[in-house]
């Protein structure tokens, strides 16, 4: 029983994994294709190594995946927000579709305060 | 069930050729970082379904130590784009 | 006070890693968590007794589980944009105003935030959130700061602050 459910947990995990790599592929710039890879990627993972817990139960192997995903899910929030916020200050501008900026005034005026 | 897992781990592997893809096509340097990033997430669950398939448990432990190295990694590579002094 | 709690906890999470109790690797275990304490202490949170308080812990468990069913429904929000063929996208930077004033509420909100739909935190100045959303549904403040971060924010005031 507890195989089944691990195996269609593993079945969801890489499948999210899939939506999110197709999204990596198609959207048109990097803020967007950020989005999509950082959250269905993560989710993906983090239910691949929940299905870790139920195929071996409450051992060492499992309670090592429940840390994991805990870091997991930190790691990859925070590697986002620096990497969203490198490539804005690096100046590579949003994509045609967009439609409001708000952030483009107050970095600018912190550019001027560093100088 | 051994072989459902193969399966399974296969369609993984094919995932990273996605992310290969955005890291060699990439039109800016941040879509290259964006790619290694999700790398670097995706072969985390390649050492899960690894550590299924075989029952050790020190892969897991490679899977703990991936994830903060490759964070390490972004982290500073995001700080280097953002024209930052890395001591900061 | 705060560094012996960051001290018993570096020590748990060691034998949680190693899963492995023997003399030799709890006093190897001793050892590296006194050294972290030593040299990073001060960048531990400045008063963890304070979230050990039971009312807390059950607000704690209530926002989990909505946190874990919005995290859900944006990634099926996700996929829904990018398997579409015409791809309905209206991506922007909106400014979004907190109310939270400690830095650890700040911090779990701008998690949050880039795990719900269809929205990432790039900055954070001063109360300031700067958050790029994938579909922006309206530019008046209050609609968009009620979508994006309403949902979060009282739970969170009652948890951290």
């Amino acid at each position: 029983m507890n195989n089944i459910i691990a195996v269609i947990l593993l079945s969801i995990g890489i499948l999210f994994n899939l939506f999110g790599c197709i999204g990596l592929i198609r959207l048109p710039d990097v803020y967007n294709r950020l989005q999509s890879a950082t959250k269905c990627v993560t989710l993906g993972t983090c239910s691949i190594l929940l299905s870790l817990l139920f195929f071996f139960g409450f051992k060492e192997i499992g309670i090592k995946s429940i840390l994991a995903i805990i870091m997991l899910f930190f790691a990859a929030t925070v590697a986002a927000h620096a990497l969203v916020r490198g490539a804005y200050i690096f100046g590579i501008k949003l994509g045609d579709r967009s439609v409001v900026d708000h952030y483009k005034n107050a970095n600018e005026k912190n550019k001027e305060e560093e100088k | 069930m051994n072989q459902v897992l193969n399966v399974l781990l296969y369609i993984q592997i094919i995932l990273c050729f996605f992310c290969l893809y955005r890291i060699i096509k990439g039109p800016t340097i941040a879509d290259r970082m964006v790619g290694i990033d999700i790398f670097g997430i995706l072969v985390v669950g390649i050492c899960a379904i690894i550590a299924m398939i075989t029952e050790r448990s020190f892969i897991i432990d490679i899977g703990i130590a991936w994830i903060i190295l490759s964070f390490i990694g972004t982290l500073t590579l995001a700080k280097y784009l953002g024209g930052r002094k890395l001591n900061e | 006070m705060k560094n012996i709690i960051s001290f018993v906890f570096l020590v748990g999470l060691w034998l949680l890693l190693t899963y492995n109790i023997s003399v030799a690797n709890i006093i190897v275990g001793a050892v590296m968590a006194l050294i972290t304490v030593l040299f990073f202490g001060k960048y531990f949170v400045s008063s963890p007794w304070k979230v050990l308080h039971p009312r807390r812990i059950f607000w704690f468990v209530v926002y989990l589980f909505i946190f874990l069913w919005e995290c859900i429904r944006a990634n099926f929000d996700v996929a829904y944009r990018v398997l579409h063929p015409a791809m309905p996208i209206k991506p922007g930077i909106v400014k979004v105003k907190t109310g939270l004033k400690t830095s650890i509420a700040k911090t779990i909100l701008a998690n949050s935030i880039t795990m719900t739909p269809g929205t990432i935190t790039v900055d954070l100045i001063d109360d300031d959130l700067y958050v790029h959303w994938i579909y922006v549904h309206s530019i008046d403040p209050e609609t968009y700061s009620r979508q994006v971060s309403g949902r979060f924010e009282k739970y969170i005031k009652k948890i951290f602050e």
